[in-house]
């Protein structure tokens, strides 16, 4: 009875955490769409609800009701197992981020090995859909995201090497609590440009949009995805896409905590500091979508290997040779 | 406890069916999906022996890269034409006997290791040192690498090192007649060298291309 209890408490909290977010993804979908337009001088979807905020809504209604097609040459069960590997990944990474010192689902040692593995790990839902779908178009969506994905995690992984030496620690709430002082942003500022660039590729946000490039590959990996598993997919992809802010919120912005250690800032709770952030960085990915074409696949490879890994290891070298030199190693 | 041993068996017993389907299914992106698998719940029990850092490290290099380049390689390959090769059919018995000594040879080797465990421990001094759980084991397993076993540590960085040079100099052919981007050429083009008026006199054409 009280294991009961226990596995009851959990899984409030699970719903707790889980229920936010899948109404934030469904609004910020609202929100890409609004910079989207106000960059090209349009209005974007301002219909339904105050200023369109239940646009989302009314479209995920809409895949609801919408029959699930699924081709009769796809390999069943991988075609349907597809998005909801996807959005599995996208969901289980969210235990273990710190809205605050005391508020996180999962306070795990490796924190931030977690958050790496499940992100790498948020490929295989792009492949199984564009194998399964057996057709020409989402396997060639799958195989160019299948590269672009495991080149962009190598940066990252390196970058996050560059955190973890002036942290000490693979814990998210340490990883927070040492930028008390100073926000990673300031000393590592190159290594949180190429983290952003990197994440872009990692999400498949444009300018790296390969996998779904819509004028060659139609919709990619899910051109044959329709009615609630595409809707499935869709969500899986802005759940990604928030968690990256998030880690990018944590590793270089300071996590949840207030910008200024002054009075009234310090009453904000930090859970509200952790969504500004993680909103100003998602404005950021909003509006290199509409600024910027997108990469040809051989430009996003060599940027990718030839420019990102090497000056990521240069500056893991550089911050380690610092950090030794001034004795500055985080050592417990 | 209970909890424990429920979760521990759920977890074996997934590695174990699936291990078996990687060899047993027909289809090898199913293979390779199991392989996934079975990667997957080992790791969750390497987590579930409190080696979290191993977990992890399992689930980065092993799911996140080895088995999706496995994945790659194998959606390559023309699965409708494999059906009718060697893998399938008779002539499988002819591989069964280098496969039986290969297993048992294994089976050997874990004999004597968990033998070796069980009747003398002192024989794993890394297994003292780890005990030690005041310290998380990330930073226990940091402390053992990278002091004592610094030599071997680095040996093998290097041979995965000149594994990988050596699998590029193999594949690497160089291609002629490839029209190149030169991104330093594209920039430093001037106005004056990228427009040419040119005179064209009828029926005769110019030569734009050099």
């Amino acid at each position: 009875m009280e294991y009961l209890s226990i596995v009851f408490q959990e899984v409030y909290k699970i719903l707790f955490l889980l229920v936010p977010v899948l109404v934030s993804v469904a609004m910020i979908v609202w929100l890409d769409r609004r910079v989207w337009a106000f960059v090209q001088k349009r209005q974007g979807p301002n219909v339904v609800g105050p200023f369109g905020l239940l646009q989302s809504l009314a479209d995920a209604l809409k895949y609801i009701f919408k029959e699930i097609i699924i081709p009769s040459s796809s390999n069943k069960v991988i075609f349907i197992l597809a998005p909801i590997v996807t959005m599995t990944l996208a969901l289980i990474a969210w235990a273990v981020i710190p809205f605050s010192a005391t508020q996180v689902l999962a306070d795990i040692n490796v924190g931030i090995l977690y958050l790496f593995a499940v992100s790498s790990l948020g490929v295989y839902g792009i492949i199984m859909g564009g194998w399964a779908s057996n057709s020409k178009y989402p396997f060639l969506g799958a195989i160019r995201s299948a590269a672009q994905m495991v080149s962009y995690e190598v940066s990252i992984g390196v970058i996050i090497i560059n955190v973890l030496l002036c942290v000490g620690s693979l814990n998210l709430n340490d990883i927070v609590i040492a930028q008390q002082n100073m926000w990673f942003v300031i000393p590592l500022f190159p290594m949180f440009v190429i983290f952003f660039i990197s994440a872009l590729a990692e999400t498949n946000r444009p300018p790296f949009d390969l996998p779904e490039a819509e004028a060659e590959l139609v919709a990619g990996y899910q051109t044959e995805y329709s009615g609630m598993m595409y809707a499935m997919f869709w969500l899986g992809e802005y759940a990604n896409i928030l968690l990256m802010c998030a880690m990018g919120a944590i590793l270089f912005l300071g996590g949840w905590m207030s910008p200024i250690d002054v009075y009234p800032f310090t009453l904000v709770p930090g859970a509200i500091w952790l969504i500004l952030k993680i909103l100003l960085l998602f404005i950021l990915f909003a509006l290199v979508k509409a600024i910027v074409p997108r990469y040809r696949y051989d430009q996003l490879m060599r940027l990718g290997w030839k420019v990102f890994l090497p000056l990521s290891l240069t500056w893991v070298v550089l911050t380690a040779s610092y950090l030794f030199y001034f004795n500055l190693l985080p050592v417990n | 406890m209970i909890a424990h041993a429920i979760f521990f068996y759920t977890f074996s017993i997934i590695a174990v069916v699936s291990a078996i389907m990687v060899t047993a299914s027909k289809n090898t992106v199913h293979s390779v999906f199991f392989l996934i698998l079975d990667f997957i719940s080992i790791s969750c029990l390497f987590i579930m022996i409190g080696a979290e850092f191993l977990g992890m490290i399992m689930l980065i290099v092993y799911v996140g890269a080895v088995a999706v380049l496995f994945l790659f390689v194998v959606m390559m390959l023309n699965v409708a034409q494999q059906k009718n090769q060697w893998f399938a059919g008779q002539a499988t018995s002819k591989h069964i006997p280098v496969g039986l000594i290969i297993s048992t040879l294994i089976f050997f080797e874990i004999i004597i290791v968990i033998g070796g465990w069980k009747y003398k421990p002192e024989i794993f001094d890394i297994n003292n040192s780890l005990a030690n759980t005041s310290v998380s084991n990330t930073h226990s397993l940091g402390q053992i690498l990278y002091t004592d076993y610094i030599h071997v540590f680095q040996i093998s960085g290097m041979i995965l090192l000149v594994a990988m040079v050596g699998a590029i100099v193999l594949t690497f052919r160089q291609r002629s007649g490839l029209k190149r981007q030169s991104y330093i050429k594209q920039i430093s083009r001037e106005r004056t060298e990228g427009v040419e008026v040119l005179e064209v006199q009828s029926n005769k054409g110019v030569k734009i291309d050099d």
